[in-house]
């Protein structure tokens, strides 16, 4: 397993559950043993508590009998000699490989990190920004306005922070929720006295640290967070013969190559209940679910039914304030938008989103029972109209 | 074996991913606030229970063996 986090952590759990008791080696090119990153925004940034972001079953995981290989990164793969090579210059041989490398932070190039400018994706990243917000007063300026840059944006201003969140798209999470509901979760931020810039990107950062933007202004920020996505951790894969496009790419069941399947962040494969769309997915519920998954596929070998298909309903949450925000399937290519359980004006509600007739998405905000109805809907390929009439009873 | 269902009331944010897995046992109802419909499962809602601990996000349900 290379990437000892959540995706791997499922994976290696699943493999002994499921029976194979043959050596099972961890490589994670952090130090630390894997742990839950989606309280590093909330709870954890606010508190600082260590145990919030501690891993239910890692504490007490000697009868799974795993080498760990933490601090070590693998830097090259030969899938001929089924073998991987590590930066210390050893190397792990395997029957069987499961990539779940995830994915690391974009950076811009026009603000270097360090010198009171972080990025946030690892508990190091995490400690970091929380020691350095404890030594400097003053503004926050968050860049990037996806889910995690809203987040740190949300808990540092309920810390009493003021907080700047500039976001190059006229619209946040455009991509994610389409324009109504994006603007929706801007106005959010607003409400909470966040002074957010829509349509304005960085250009630089003078020498005094203040950041100047491309609309002539510059915001004199104490701590600068650059949230502007993710991308794969595949460079080291570059040249081993898998393929390669935005992430690992599997096929619907989650195999990369013979006796070499990959999960969680890293990985791409076509979603048949999502008219077969090729996916990578983001989202802790997806590194969990796909880690168990491509575990039993791998151990199965050439007796897998190829019709048993990775094919799950995506679901995400995300707390920002009061406001618990989960959204279950994909926007991707909706032709109609329309808000159930309430209305935008309260931020409670529903959005259902339609593409080709059925139901294929559902955000909500403050709604989760709902949303987890809609994921059921959506596994079952629930026509539109039918989950429209459903949801026209969520008072 | 007695085992028994128990949620960290102070932990969970009421995000009814455990409803998905097992409704039999736990529901979030109008009020927003999750319920174990039953503290004392069959054996045969094992595996499930221990699928809602794993897909829990806030870690808040545990199998107690009593
Ligand atoms: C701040 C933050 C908040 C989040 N909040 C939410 C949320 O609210 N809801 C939600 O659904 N999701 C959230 N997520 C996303 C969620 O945490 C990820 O989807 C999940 O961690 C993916 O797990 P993974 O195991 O696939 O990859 P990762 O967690 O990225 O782990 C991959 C591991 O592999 C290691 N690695 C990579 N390459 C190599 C190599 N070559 N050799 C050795 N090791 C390697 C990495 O160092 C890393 O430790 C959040 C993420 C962050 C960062
Ligand atoms: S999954 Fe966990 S947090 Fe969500 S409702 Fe169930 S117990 Fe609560």
């Amino acid at each position: 397993m290379v990437g000892a986090s959540l995706a791997g952590w499922n994976a290696a759990t699943t493999l002994r559950r499921e029976g194979f008791d043959g050596e099972l080696t961890l490589v994670g090119a952090e130090t630390e043993p894997p742990y839950d990153r989606p309280p590093l925004s909330k709870a954890f940034l606010a508190t600082g508590e260590e145990a919030k972001v501690a891993l239910g079953g890692v504490a007490d995981s000697e009868a799974l009998a795993i080498t760990w290989r933490l601090g070590r990164r693998a830097v090259r793969l030969r899938l001929g000699d089924r073998v991987v090579d590590l930066d210390d210059g050893t190397e792990v041989a395997f029957d069987g490989l499961v990539l779940t490398g995830g994915a690391e932070v974009r950076t811009l190039p026009s603000l270097p990190v360090g010198n009171g400018v972080h990025v946030l994706r690892t508990v190091a990243d995490a400690r970091e920004l929380r020691a350095d917000l404890d030594r400097r007063n003053g503004p926050v300026l968050v860049v990037g306005a996806g889910f995690i840059g809203a987040e740190v944006a949300a808990t540092c201003r309920q810390a009493g922070r003021e907080v700047v969140l500039v976001e190059a798209a006229e619209v946040p999470l455009e991509r994610a929720v389409g324009t109504e509901i994006g603007a929706v979760c801007a106005s959010l931020h607003r409400e909470h006295g966040v002074d957010v810039r829509l349509g304005t990107a960085v250009v630089g950062r003078d020498s005094s640290g203040a950041v100047r933007l491309d609309d002539g202004t510059t915001v004199d920020a104490a701590v600068v967070v650059v949230g502007v996505g993710v991308a794969p951790s595949t460079r080291w894969l570059e040249g081993s013969g898998l393929l390669l496009e935005d992430g690992v790419v599997c096929d619907a069941t989650g195999l990369a190559a013979a006796g070499v399947v990959a999960a969680g962040d890293i990985a791409r494969w076509p979603n048949e209940l999502f008219f077969g769309d090729s996916m990578r997915v983001e989202h802790w519920d997806n590194a969990i679910d796909m880690g168990a998954f491509v575990a039993r596929r791998l151990l199965a070998g050439t007796d897998w039914d190829p019709r048993a298909v990775f094919a799950p309903v995506p679901w995400f949450w995300s707390d920002q304030y009061d406001r618990k925000m989960q959204m279950a399937g994909r926007s991707t290519g909706f032709d109609r938008m329309e808000v159930a359980g309430g209305t935008l004006e309260e931020r409670r509600f529903v959005a259902l989103y339609r593409r080709q007739g059925r139901l294929i998405a559902a955000f909500g905000m403050n709604r989760p029972r709902h949303v987890v109805q809609c994921r059921s809907l959506i596994a079952r390929r629930c026509p539109w109209e039918e989950a429209r009439e459903l949801a026209a009873a969520w008072t | 074996m007695v085992w028994r269902v128990v949620v960290d009331m102070d932990l969970c944010e009421s995000n009814a991913v455990c409803m998905a897995v097992l409704p039999e046992v736990f529901e979030v109802r109008d009020d927003d606030l999750l319920y174990v419909l039953n503290e004392t499962p069959p054996d045969s809602d094992r595996a499930k229970a221990e699928e809602a601990v794993a897909r829990c996000p806030k870690q808040a349900i545990t199998i107690v063996e009593a």
